[in-house]
């Protein structure tokens, strides 16, 4: 088709002009890229959660503790699958700036209730036979390169003291969006050493994680839960595992907001740029448009030139941008990683680049087609010369 | 038996225009009529706004009387909608600007394919067609040429290739020879004599060159939106 050979030629005419609009449109595509990355690896927590578990806390606050006692009877609510507890231990490995999540947990009924973390079965038995024991996360374990049967020493904060642990096993995440940057050890083995130093505080949890035998009756066991606490010395308040993890990023969603504001705003400035671009180009080319015209081409046709041009330069600088976007988030979520553990550019993450690239050529194309098109073609003939 | 005038293939009765330029309106054409016959060479002058463009234009239907009648082989353009009339003049009329007005991203031979793809015909019959007409023009040698390769003779007669591609009977030229030094002029000049007398072409030229208008065989004048007949007194011939 003609028209196709003159639109593409039409956008690489000006080759300076059109280079520098697409290089725009590509850093665009890669900021806007990577600003949704920053925000779908800020709900990486709730995206992973699962809808058949309950996270049972203190009431009060996470950080009041819930006597151990409670699992037998939450074990008894109807529809309650599983139960599994842990605590935030919170302690620093070497230096502050080495942030992970660690925390201890009952391994048997833990590794039962969260299948996402892949172990070989000859590490679980490792970590199940080992007071001392942990278990750490690929990206973890890659990060201070630690071997199985190394010797770990956390310095407690919450609970005060040198800590020792040996890797028993590295887990895997069941699929790219699973956190493999977190630290698990042996329950049993705080609360044993708690005993003997801070008698009151032993037999205490953080927190039980509860399976549910369907997600329909999620709501309802975690109203059985705490109506069985209520009036007691520790009540509780039990939610879903997403309500709970939606409960922590609510503190920075202004951030994440303000994130997405920005991210829709250089699309709106990349149209603002394009928009200039095509204006620019449809100016210039007016006496070409009523030559067509003249030869007896219609609007649509015209339509389709200024369209078409538009089209390839913003999908040529959203594809480059697209393709970047890659590297640039693999480099920046290893660099991050303390911060977020799961970052990748989502498959929807592309579907709105293209959307937005889609966007940005159309608005950009509009108001120059229309005043193209206008035009009477004697007006148009006149500009020539 | 009376020999009759053959019918003319141009017809012009009572056609006015005025242009609007904000609350001012601009008397341009005043009540033109005229008759054009088929196979003549007609050269359209006066001084410079005095609204020759626009009376070719309104001729070659790309743009609007604001009264009369304007009928070209039978039809009536001020009739047709824009679509109808976009189409009319694909088919009917072909046109010869002083600026050559070519694509610029499209070659010679691409340029004067480009009103074929309104046609109907071929990719092959498209090429022959443009083959031939180029080489009508003597320009079989720069086909792949793109206009800002070509002289601006040259540019005009891929231009007047393009204007005969799809063999209209009626060619308007406006300044045709308006951008040209006097050799290529007279090279263009002489094309459109031939294309005049061996191809039947109809042709009306705008000019203010009297050397352009030496050429055509009726000399019209337009000054102040009134038309005056033929005036023998200026042609040399
Ligand atoms: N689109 C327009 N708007 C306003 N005035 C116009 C327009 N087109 C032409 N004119 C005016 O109409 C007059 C005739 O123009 P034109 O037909 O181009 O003259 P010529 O070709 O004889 O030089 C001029 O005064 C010109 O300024
Ligand atoms: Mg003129």
């Amino acid at each position: 088709m003609i028209l196709l050979r003159i639109l593409i030629r039409n956008a690489f005419r000006n080759r300076l002009r059109t280079g520098l609009t697409i290089l725009g449109i590509t850093i665009a595509i890669l900021a806007f890229g990577l600003l949704r990355t920053v925000v779908s690896a800020w709900y990486a927590g709730v995206a992973a959660s699962s809808a058949t578990r309950l996270v049972t806390r203190n009431a009060v606050s996470l950080i009041f503790p819930l006597p151990l006692a409670y699992k037998d009877k939450i074990r008894q609510v109807d529809g309650v699958s599983h139960v599994s507890w842990g605590n935030w231990f919170g302690g620093i490995y070497i230096s502050e700036k080495n942030f992970f999540a660690n925390f201890c947990v009952d391994p048997p009924s833990y590794l039962a209730l969260y299948p996402e973390y892949i172990l070989s079965e000859r590490e679980r038995k490792a970590f199940l036979s080992d007071r001392k024991g942990f278990i750490a996360g690929r990206k973890l374990a890659d990060r201070f390169g630690w071997k199985p049967g190394d010797t770990v020493t956390l310095k407690g904060v919450i609970f005060p003291g040198n800590w020792d642990f040996v890797l028993r096993g590295i887990y895997r995440g069941r699929d790219r969006t699973i956190d493999e940057t977190q630290f698990l050890f042996q329950w049993e083995y705080l609360n044993e050493t708690v005993r003997q130093r801070y008698p009151s505080r032993a037999d205490q949890v953080g927190f039980y994680m509860i399976g549910v035998a369907s997600p329909e009756r999620a709501v309802d066991v975690a109203g059985a839960i705490d109506r069985l606490f209520k009036n007691s010395l520790a009540e509780t308040l039990t939610e879903t595992e997403k309500a709970f993890q939606l409960g922590f990023i609510a503190m920075t969603e202004a951030i994440v907001m303000a994130i997405q504001l920005v991210s829709i705003v250089i699309i709106v400035i990349i149209m603002a740029v394009v928009a200039n671009t095509m204006a620019m180009t449809t100016r210039e080319r007016i006496g070409d448009y009523a030559i067509l015209k003249t030869l007896g081409f219609g609007g649509r046709q015209i339509a389709l030139l200024i369209f078409g041009e538009a089209l390839v330069i913003t999908g040529i600088g959203a594809a480059i941008g697209m393709a970047l976007t890659y590297p640039a988030a693999r480099a920046f979520g290893s660099t991050l990683s303390n911060f977020f553990p799961v970052f990748n550019v989502a498959r929807e993450t592309l579907w709105l680049d293209l959307g937005a690239a889609l966007v940005v050529a159309v608005a950009a194309a509009v108001i120059p087609t229309q005043r193209a098109i206008g035009i009477r073609i004697a007006d148009g003939l006149r500009r020539i010369g | 038996m009376t020999t009759e005038a053959p019918a003319p293939i141009i017809d012009v009765r009572g056609v006015s225009k005025s242009y609007r330029r904000g609350e001012v309106v601009v008397p341009v054409l005043h009540d033109i009529t005229f008759t054009i016959a088929p196979g003549e060479f007609l050269s359209l002058m006066g001084p410079s706004g005095s609204g020759k463009s626009t009376l070719l234009n309104l001729v070659a239907g790309i743009d609007q009387a604001d009264s009369g009648r304007i009928v070209v082989e039978g039809v009536d353009i001020t009739r047709l909608t824009e679509t109808e009339l976009a189409r009319w003049r694909a088919n009917s009329v072909g046109f010869i600007f002083q600026f050559y007005n070519l694509i610029p991203v499209l070659t010679a031979l691409e340029n004067v394919e480009l009103p074929l793809h309104l046609s109907g015909l071929s990719r092959r019959a498209r090429r022959e067609h443009a083959l031939t007409a180029l080489d009508l023009v003597g320009l079989s040698h720069r086909l792949d040429h793109f206009p800002g390769q070509l002289s601006g003779g040259e540019q005009q007669r891929v231009a007047i290739a393009r204007a005969v591609v799809t063999d209209p009977t009626v060619l308007v030229a406006d300044e045709p020879t308006g951008d040209l030094d006097r050799v290529s002029a007279g090279e263009v000049l002489d094309m459109m004599a031939r294309l005049n007398r061996e191809l039947g072409k109809t042709i009306v030229m705008v000019t203010h060159d009297p050397r352009a208008a030496a050429r055509a065989h009726l000399k019209r004048h337009l000054d102040k939106g009134v038309l005056s007949a033929d005036d023998p007194a200026e042609n040399p011939d």
